[in-house]
């Protein structure tokens, strides 16, 4: 099998078309997903390929989209949605909280919900109000969902399979700061990637950078320049925030003795704290430095003139790491 | 009501169980209407006791369901097997037809998940009631799409109180039932009350059965207290349904005789006259009234119906009774197909606590709750008690 360089977004549509063409019951709905193929055109050549019953564009309500996507996993479909901008997330919650995530728990196994929702997350592309969101903390809340973030097209291509295999509902964000930028060598092979472990970007002994999402970019340059001044950072992707895979996490942490965390989304209750409260569970004695976070400040995503100071941005990564370089 | 969209609005048999017109050429099967009746009467009894449970600690909160026993009753006897029922929380008498057992409703009303789980295959694909107000709408049209997708001639019926119309996800529904044309049947149980907001200031349209001509299909009234008349309706938008013409809504009126649930004191808000009228109207007194003057009913089979039902009624509670706890561990067996390895930590953590619980009150339960025997020779309320105007033991 040839393999051509392919952006994010097209190893989504990679994805999605293998998914499809692999099981009948692979349903996309969604606002635009159809003859558009979609408002980034993640969805481009579904409905020529599968046809109107199978790529489905919905009236435009996210409560429906969800609630709908409910009612045919119940059926032994597997829908997958879209819904354009995690901005627009909010009206479906109630029906991802209250339903998709505990169809299976309330009935003993009799219904389940093997789902997933893709969305947009993130800041970064100039976009309008409400486009910029990066709310995944919302949902790892939530029991009974998993929450998937990539951050290259490889991933984006194999966790997707994975969370549309997966019987349970996957929440999928997709980083938009990341939809074109670094296109990757990527062979249609169906092979999945697990739903529950981190991805070990690079190794590392002075110190583990952990992230996920659009942050993994900056993460990555991070480590460069710190390797250029001879500190040897390990650089690990979370990929997969529910379930935390803490195990990988720990092990790096205990190696290394110092830890960065950076994600792009609100400081307060975001999953950084979560795995920075693990670590201390878990590694406390281990720890040569208290666990930094570089995040966004506790605002909502200013618009776009100023976002790039939303972001949390490469020399504040570097900042981060010389406080738990330098701790005594 | 006003009607300014002149609806149709479907009634046979006036409260005194009177013919008011023709009936439908089905109504000669009086085998047919005594056994709509024993539902109706089965669904009342198991109801009262399922209140009485409640109020001897033995459930916890339970929605009644009296007063709306036609409405679930004709639901039940006119859907198919492949069809998928989603209600609401006050449809024990649908469910029962479908296949749900008495105990699984005490189950699930008596804090148990097992009561959702539906034992009989014939409910198997039937939702589980659902308590978030009008969100199963949604999951119904979901239903239906799955079954237009694979082109089956299969219908999704839900149901919801009036109170339901007015959130976005029940219009988002009939929204998008309409523009597909989907297979579902919308049933609007509107028994006048949404706790205690009252009809008239729920809505500012003179039926609820018109918000169906929004979303694009047909919408009509009918009294949900005349079971011949939800019962012909319904089973006209089964068919209609099924055969590829479109969704319907059906706005049952009747009146909730009950409390919202038991955690609720109507009296609160509603006058003991209001509550008296509607005693006047009640559906199964209504239908029996109907027989009687047929000749097909009397004292004899109403005594035999009740003995008959009320130890169904027992026996579901006895089983129930007898179920016991799921075992602890088993609250981290269904949230996911198979519990995360990442998640592991957690239930370890649960098995400790468990064990700490069990350490703690190591001495062995009393059984107290076993004194608690129904009372045999119960009969069944058509008419509101002396002593509490809200039809409650």
């Amino acid at each position: 099998m040839s393999e051509a360089k392919l952006s994010l977004l097209e190893a989504v549509n990679l994805a999605l078309h293998r998914a499809m063409r692999e099981d009948d019951n692979v349903v996309v709905l969604g606002e635009d997903v159809g003859v558009n193929g979609g408002v980034f055109r993640a969805t481009l050549g579904l409905r020529e390929a599968f046809g109107f019953k199978r790529v489905i564009d919905t009236p435009l309500a996210e409560t429906m989209i969800a609630g709908l996507a409910v009612g045919m996993a119940a059926q032994g479909l597997k829908p997958v949605m879209e819904i354009q901008f995690m901005g627009f997330i909010y009206p479906a919650l109630d029906q991802l909280v209250s339903h998709a995530s505990r169809l299976r728990n309330r009935t003993r196994g009799r219904l389940s919900c093997p789902m997933v929702l893709r969305t947009p997350m993130g800041a970064g592309i100039r976009a309008p109000e409400h486009h910029s969101e990066s709310t995944e903390a919302l949902f790892a809340h939530i029991p009974g969902l998993r929450v998937v973030i990539p951050s290259s097209p490889a991933r984006a291509y194999g966790l997707l399979l994975a969370a549309i295999d997966d019987p349970d509902p996957v929440i999928f964000l997709e980083p938009t700061r990341l939809y074109r930028m670094n296109p990757q060598e990527l062979a249609d092979d169906g092979v999945r990637l697990p739903l529950d472990s981190c991805f070990t970007l690079r190794e590392g002994s002075d110190l583990t950078l952990v992230s996920w999402g659009a942050s993994v970019h900056e993460t990555l340059q991070a480590a460069v320049q710190l390797e250029q001044r001879g500190v040897s950072a390990e650089v690990i992707d979370v990929a997969c925030i529910k379930p935390l895979d803490l195990d990988t996490l720990e092990a790096s942490v205990r190696k290394t003795g110092r830890c960065v965390i950076v994600h792009e989304a609100p400081k307060s209750c975001g999953v950084g704290a979560e795995i920075a409260a693990s670590l201390y569970e878990r590694a406390l004695l281990d720890l040569q430095a208290p666990i930094q976070r570089v995040t966004a400040p506790d605002i909502p995503p200013p618009l776009y003139r100023l976002e790039q100071l939303y972001i949390p941005g490469v020399a504040d990564i570097l900042a981060a790491c010389d406080t738990v370089l330098d701790y005594a | 009501m006003p009607d300014s969209l002149q609806l149709p609005y479907t009634r046979y048999l006036d409260p005194d169980g009177r013919l008011l017109g023709a009936l439908p050429a089905w109504a000669d099967d009086f085998d047919l209407l005594c056994r709509l009746y024993r539902q109706m009467v089965l669904t009342r009894l198991f109801d009262q006791k399922a209140v009485a449970l409640q109020r001897t600690g033995r459930i916890g909160t339970y929605a009644p369901t009296i007063g709306q026993e036609a409405i679930g009753v004709a639901i039940g006897a006119l859907m198919k097997p492949e069809d998928v029922l989603v209600p609401y929380y006050r449809d024990t008498a649908a469910q029962f037809m479908r296949g749900v057992r008495m105990e699984e409703i005490l189950l699930y009303w008596g804090g148990d998940e097992r009561g959702s789980a539906y034992a009989d295959p014939a409910a198997a694909e039937d939702f589980p009631l659902c308590v978030p107000i009008a969100t199963q709408a949604l999951h119904a049209c979901g239903v239906a799409t799955a079954m237009k997708i694979r082109g089956e001639h299969r219908v999704a019926v839900t149901t919801c109180g009036d109170g339901a119309t007015s959130k976005g996800d029940f219009l988002e529904a009939l929204n998008v039932a309409g523009a597909w044309q989907l297979p579902v049947v919308f049933v609007v149980n509107n028994n006048q009350w949404a706790i205690s907001v009252p009809r008239r200031i729920q809505c500012g349209a003179p039926t609820l059965a018109q918000k169906a001509i929004g979303a694009g299909f047909h919408g009509e009234q009918v009294d949900g207290n005349d079971i011949l008349a939800v019962y012909e309706r319904m089973q006209l938008a089964l068919e209609r349904a099924r055969h590829g013409k479109g969704p319907v809504l059906l706005e049952c009126l009747s009146y909730r005789l009950g409390d919202h649930t038991t955690a609720d004191d109507a009296t609160r808000y509603r006058s003991a006259e209001e509550v008296k009228q509607a005693w006047q109207e009640e559906p199964i007194k209504r239908l029996q009234a109907f027989l009687a003057a047929q000749g097909v009913w009397d004292e004899g089979r109403e005594q035999a119906l009740i003995g008959e039902c009320q130890a169904l009624v027992q026996q579901a509670v006895e089983t129930f009774e007898a179920a016991g706890n799921q075992p602890a561990a088993s609250v981290f067996d269904y949230v996911y197909a198979q519990w995360p390895a990442a998640l592991a930590e957690q239930r370890e953590a649960f098995r400790e606590r468990v064990a700490r619980r069990s350490a703690q009150s190591a001495s062995p339960s009393s059984g107290a709750a076993r004194h608690l025997l129904p009372q045999a020779g119960e009969g069944y309320q058509m008419r509101p008690p002396a002593d509490s105007m809200e039809g409650q033991p």
